[in-house]
């Protein structure tokens, strides 16, 4: 079964939930509304001629300002058998950020789902252990949103001892001259 | 008299961040009753340095540079990774050339990181003199990096669209030399731990973790196949010069930590395999694609021509195809030493990339940790985090 029909039985399959499908480079993608998530997930696991038995990765991309609704949870998934791929992205708006949980379908998606919370604060509802997995604990804030800034909010005020430093540094030399 | 009051009382042990068998830093908080472990819950991310939030605010050229840090003892494989990723995203060819050295410095370096597991791992269970024969034939390998890329470690030598130098004669005979020697050097080692009874005790039948449950917690590479599932990303999904080289990937049956390491102890050969049969056929030519992106290029977008994606939109929203067409996603993978290491990269017309996801190999193997240890002995862990051979540069990024 090549990717082409696969994507036709999905579609088939789930013809309210599927908003579009894209191919790049021979990577198909689906992206579907956020409610059926899991149903869709565990037909593509559990469908004999589909088999996508293997959780490659979960993610999320945050689509700030150039769509609405703003997250997408983004699937990779693949199968051993049929050696083939598929990635599935969900829909997540910024209010209600939540998404059914897969942690019982596959283990390897509570590190992945922790993570997300981590960086996106997107909530996976049903996840046995949500907690913050790379940043501290007690961190505010999700780094990985765009609205997050990649500098600190002092800017180059968290140098100005530095410089100061540099100043009388340079004055010192000048008087052993 | 009752003298097992402390058999019954439930002990919390704080095992690291800073332990000398964790290889980074990993904190293990471990409920143990007696010897055996209740429960064991990982900490990590006392390495996070936001690479991933960081390539963001850099171009794709710049971003190459990051990955090296990523798991610093195959930063070779996360280079080539990378580029591969964002090569599929602009639809550059890379020169013949240039795959075949990327395969043979691929090879190179899980040699050179296997040693250091086998070093690590055996010192970490109590064998010494492993440690210092590996270290002596991965100073060699080193050499020969720094011979052509001029680092020993964070070597940024692959480019998008193919290699930064090319290799000579010299470096060709120098490896040759050393692949013709290596197999009975793998042998050397056996011999040294393969029938020591200490060893042996150690790893047999400790850390077993089934087929479907490997599956089921996302491992890959020597850890999946020590359970003798059949998955190596150079097979099943081929790049640069792997469809064109004879190779086996071993499997293992048991799932234990022994098994594990007798995969690894058979990659070593079929990587030196590889390298032989690339040195003989490495043809000549050019080490750069033509479109790939130059190093002074930084501030010039990255077009991606819109003919390429295929889409069928089932909503009313007219500025969908707009948003399509402006941010394509690829995702590529390598096989690294450690496992699937793949990049998802969303890219937005610009320079610089609009998300970079790493999927790295240990964060997954760090997770099933908890499953390897709970219900076996305190000394059981240190084996256990040896045999899936994490770096903690790579879990947390």
């Amino acid at each position: 079964m090549n990717l082409t029909d696969i994507v036709k039985k999905i579609k088939d399959k789930f013809p309210q939930e599927i908003l579009w499908l894209t191919c790049f480079r021979e990577e198909y993608s689906i992206t579907v509304k956020k409610e059926k998530i899991k149903e869709i997930l565990v037909y593509l696991k559990k469908t004999p001629s589909l088999e996508f038995d293997y959780l490659v990765d979960v993610t999320a991309t945050d689509y700030l300002g150039f769509r609405e609704p703003r997250f997408d949870v983004v699937y990779h998934l693949m199968s051993i058998k049929y050696r083939h791929k598929i990635r599935v992205k969900a829909q997540v708006p910024e209010e209600g950020c939540c998404i059914d949980s897969i942690t019982d379908l596959w283990a390897a998606a509570n590190w992945f789902e922790r993570e997300c919370f981590d960086m996106f604060g997107i909530m996976f509802t049903g996840h046995p252990d949500l907690r913050r997995i790379l940043m501290p604990e007690d961190w505010n804030g999700f780094p990985l949103r765009k609205d997050y800034p990649v500098k600190s909010a002092l800017g180059d005020k968290e140098w100005e001892t530095y410089r100061e430093l540099k100043e009388t540094s340079r004055g010192w030399k000048e008087n052993e001259k | 008299m009752k003298n097992n009051n402390l058999a019954e009382k439930e002990l919390i042990v704080n095992m690291g961040p800073q332990h000398p068998a964790t290889h980074g830093v990993l904190r293990l908080v471990l409920e143990v009753e007696g010897e055996i472990i209740k429960k064991c819950t990982p900490y990590i991310g006392y390495l996070h340095r936001g690479v991933e939030k960081l390539s963001e605010d850099l171009t794709y050229v710049q971003s190459l540079p990051l990955t090296d840090r990523l798991d610093y003892l195959s930063s070779m494989v996360n280079n080539v990774g990378f580029a591969l990723a964002v090569e599929k995203l602009v639809g550059i060819n890379v020169p013949e050339r240039a795959k075949f050295i990327r395969t043979i410095m691929s090879e190179m370096t899980r040699i050179c990181s296997h040693l250091v597991w086998l070093a690590t791992h055996a010192l970490d269970i109590g064998a010494m003199t492993v440690f210092l024969y590996a270290m002596r034939d991965r100073e060699y390998l080193l050499e020969l990096f720094e011979m052509i890329a001029g680092a020993r470690l964070t070597v940024s030598y692959s480019r998008i669209g193919g290699v930064r130098c090319d290799i000579n004669d010299e470096f060709l005979d120098k490896l040759g030399k050393f692949i013709n020697e290596f197999p009975d050097r793998v042998e050397e080692y056996e011999t040294l731990i393969d029938r020591n009874r200490v060893w042996l005790k150690r790893t047999k039948g400790v850390g077993v973790i089934s087929a479907e449950e490997a599956i089921n917690y996302g491992l890959t590479g020597p850890v999946l196949r020590g359970s003798g599932v059949y998955y190596d990303v150079r097979k099943f999904f081929p790049y640069d010069a792997y469809d064109q080289v004879e190779f086996e990937v071993p499997l293992g049956k048991n799932g234990d930590i022994y098994d594990r390491y007798r995969c690894r102890m058979l990659e070593f050969r079929q990587s030196a395999r590889i390298i032989k049969q690339c040195i003989e056929k490495i043809p000549s030519g050019s080490i750069l694609a033509e479109n790939a992106p130059r190093i002074r290029m930084p501030e010039s977008p990255l077009k991606i021509d819109k003919q390429d994606i295929n889409f069928e939109i089932y909503t009313e929203d007219k500025q969908i195809e707009s948003f399509i067409e402006k941010f394509p996603e690829v995702y590529a993978s390598v096989e690294a030493p450690r496992g699937e290491l793949g990049f998802y990269i969303v890219c937005d017309n610009s320079s610089k990339p609009f998300r970079v996801r790493v999927r790295a190999p240990s964060f997954v193997h760090a997770a099933v940790l908890p499953k390897l240890c709970e219900g076996s002995l305190i000394a059981d862990v240190i084996a256990n985090i040896g045999s899936i051979d994490i770096i903690l540069g790579e879990c947390d990024r």
